[in-house]
């Protein structure tokens, strides 16, 4: 018992326990994602032994794989579809949020701040069945579908716009829209032209942001889909992952999973250069999930 | 939410110009957010049209109709009836997943910040990958390790702690928070790494000269230091738990681990019972919002008592 106290709370000794905690940690939440992906390039149906390697349940098979599977090919395209009007509609639209709310003072400014913030700790079936409602009684010229799963993503996203952009207005500060007023540039212009590309990484990380809990969805796209065409990859991995499972389903939450990968990569790489170009320092992913309010 | 005071020059002229660029994003959030929630409470107070059993609304609040709500809430509150059953058993499941995360999520978080070193940026990756996959493949990864011929029953016979298979999916309370821990708990580590990372090593450093061994220094420093973190960290993880209905759906898919959100789900898309899966909705966020007041109050105590 001594020597595990010494191990876990000396500030400058070796912590190996906590060395193996961590590690074993990370272990577990890795392991399990690499041998579902092992089994998406099984050559057999099986997704616990192992039987070859083959791209069968990518592309191979005329009939189950990804390719060839209507249900599952629609429901990648329609991760991405709702992935990419979230990402343009929402960073904008936050993005205005954000330096508004920052900025304004007057009567309704908290009040806006409380709603946005709220949007944060509402469970996802609380938004998912308020929508659902809303889209059946009330705004019914809004079809369940993808134009419902759009407007149901841009809504709980929103605020991680608003919280990464206002945490890097704060630390910009106002002085170098001052300074542009002072010499000569309209608000909209010091908005434009000082303050801006200043937010340029902060935006990136947004938009990262956004395609990433867009794509991880699963409540909200499920509550405004419309059928079986209007489904995402989680909910078809909720509808089959239990009553018909195959390693194509497996296949299917790899693609994603590279997808997502890739793209927030390059939206990393983005980010570094912008950074670096603004002669900001930092750029490790450290920085990345610190400066951008992760 | 305070804004410091200074800010940009005090022209009254100018608010109207932010207060405008706001705007879009405020009445989006009007009509999406604030508006959906006074339909669910139309039809959580409205009726159920007798001839074709469709639900309708009630828009005018003086004319609301109850019995959805007094079904719910005497279902909640007799003991041993449905609504009850199921809400205790979300209460319990989400309190075990919710301290289990935190004993694996602590120790982590305090490891990476406090001796990560020049592994950090690397730890980091781990710890934020989970973010980029999708919380239902990470089930998915359990359906398919927990399955009859698994690997999670294949390495327990090889140990020889089972004889046979296991049959983990088959309404198993172990099964259900497994899944929940292993899907909330990166969301608890991230807010705790962020915390752990800024408290300042002086600190202990003065503590270990006053006289305190290492554990004490860390008991009676850092621990106290991080209570903000480790509240802001609970409810995290807790609010989106207790609206999960695809973990025990995918990992049991049995009633007898049913939770609040299987019945909302069930009520809300099953079928012509919209009011009273509305109502369970009312009750839902009634609750929480208590959770919520609690979690505010004793982030501000934790804070009050440090001097903060």
């Amino acid at each position: 018992m001594g020597r595990f106290r010494g191990w876990f709370a000396n500030p400058w000794g070796k912590p190996r326990f906590l060395i193996l905690y961590t590690a074993l940690y990370l272990v577990w939440s890795i392991v399990p994602i690499l041998i579902a992906i092992r089994f998406s390039f099984n050559e057999g149906r099986s997704r616990s032994t192992a039987q070859g390697w083959s791209l069968r349940w990518y592309t191979g098979d005329p009939d189950l794989s990804v390719l060839h599977d209507s249900e599952l090919s629609s429901a990648l395209l329609q991760s991405l579809r709702l992935a990419a009007i979230a990402v343009l509609v929402t960073v904008p639209l936050g993005l205005a949020l954000a330096v508004g709310l920052t900025r304004w003072r007057g009567r309704g400014a908290g009040t806006s701040r409380g709603i946005s913030l709220a949007t944060l700790v509402t469970p996802e079936i609380v938004m998912g069945t308020a929508l659902l409602l809303v889209f059946i009684h009330l705004l019914t010229f809004v079809p369940l579908g993808t134009p419902a799963q759009a407007i149901g993503h841009i809504t709980f996203s929103l605020v991680f716009v608003v919280l990464i952009v206002r945490g890097r207005l704060l630390a910009i500060g106002p002085e170098y829209e001052e300074a542009a007023r002072d010499l000569g540039a309209s608000r909209l212009q010091a908005l434009r032209l000082a303050l801006l590309p200043m937010l340029v990484p902060a935006i990136v990380a947004s938009a990262i942001i956004v395609f990433a809990i867009s794509m991880d969805d699963f409540v909200i796209s499920a509550f405004l889909s419309s059928g079986t065409s209007t489904d995402t990859v989680p909910v078809r991995i909720y509808a089959t992952g239990r009553t018909a499972p195959t390693p194509a389903l497996n296949a299917l939450a790899t693609i994603t999973l590279a997808l997502t990968i890739v793209i927030a990569a390059v939206g990393f790489v983005l980010w570094r250069g912008v950074r670096a170009a603004r002669g900001q320092t930092g750029s490790t992913v450290g920085e990345f999930a610190a400066t951008e309010g992760l | 939410m305070s804004e410091p005071k200074r800010g940009v020059k005090a022209d009254r002229a100018g608010d109207g110009f932010w207060a405008g660029l706001a705007l879009p994003g405020v009445v989006w959030l009007c009509v999406f957010f604030l508006l959906p929630f006074y339909v669910v409470l139309c039809v959580a107070l409205g009726s159920v049209d007798p001839i074709l059993l469709t639900p309708r609304p009630e828009w005018n609040p003086l004319e609301w109709n109850t019995s959805a709500f007094e079904f719910v809430f005497d279902g909640l509150f007799t003991p041993g009836a449905a609504f009850e059953t199921v809400f205790v058993r979300t209460f319990f499941y989400v309190a075990i997943a919710t301290t289990l995360s935190l004993l694996i999520a602590y120790p982590v978080a305090y490891y990476v910040a406090r001796y990560g070193g020049r592994w950090k940026g690397l730890l980091l990756m781990g710890l934020i990958a989970p973010f980029f996959i999708s919380y239902l493949m990470r089930m998915l990864a359990w359906i398919n390790l927990l399955q009859d011929d698994g690997w999670v029953n294949k390495v327990l016979i090889w140990l020889g702690i089972l004889d046979a298979p296991h049959n983990w999916l088959d309404g198993r309370a172990s099964s259900v928070i497994l899944g929940l821990v292993y899907g909330y708990v990166p969301f608890m580590i991230l807010p705790l790494y962020a915390f752990l990372d800024r408290i300042d090593r002086r600190l202990l450093e003065a503590a270990r000269d006053l006289g305190a061994s290492p554990f004490e220094a860390f008991r009676m420093v850092t621990l106290p230091l991080s209570m903000p973190a480790i509240l802001a960290g609970i409810a995290i993880i807790a609010l989106p738990m207790f609206g999960d209905y695809y973990t025990p759906d995918l990992l049991s898919g049995a009633p007898q681990t049913s939770l609040i959100g299987n019945q909302i789900n069930l009520y809300i898309r099953g079928g012509q019972q919209e009011p009273v899966g509305a109502a369970l909705v009312v009750a839902l966020m009634l609750f929480l919002t208590v959770l919520m007041g609690y979690y505010l109050y004793a982030t501000v105590r934790s804070q009050r008592r440090l001097g903060g």
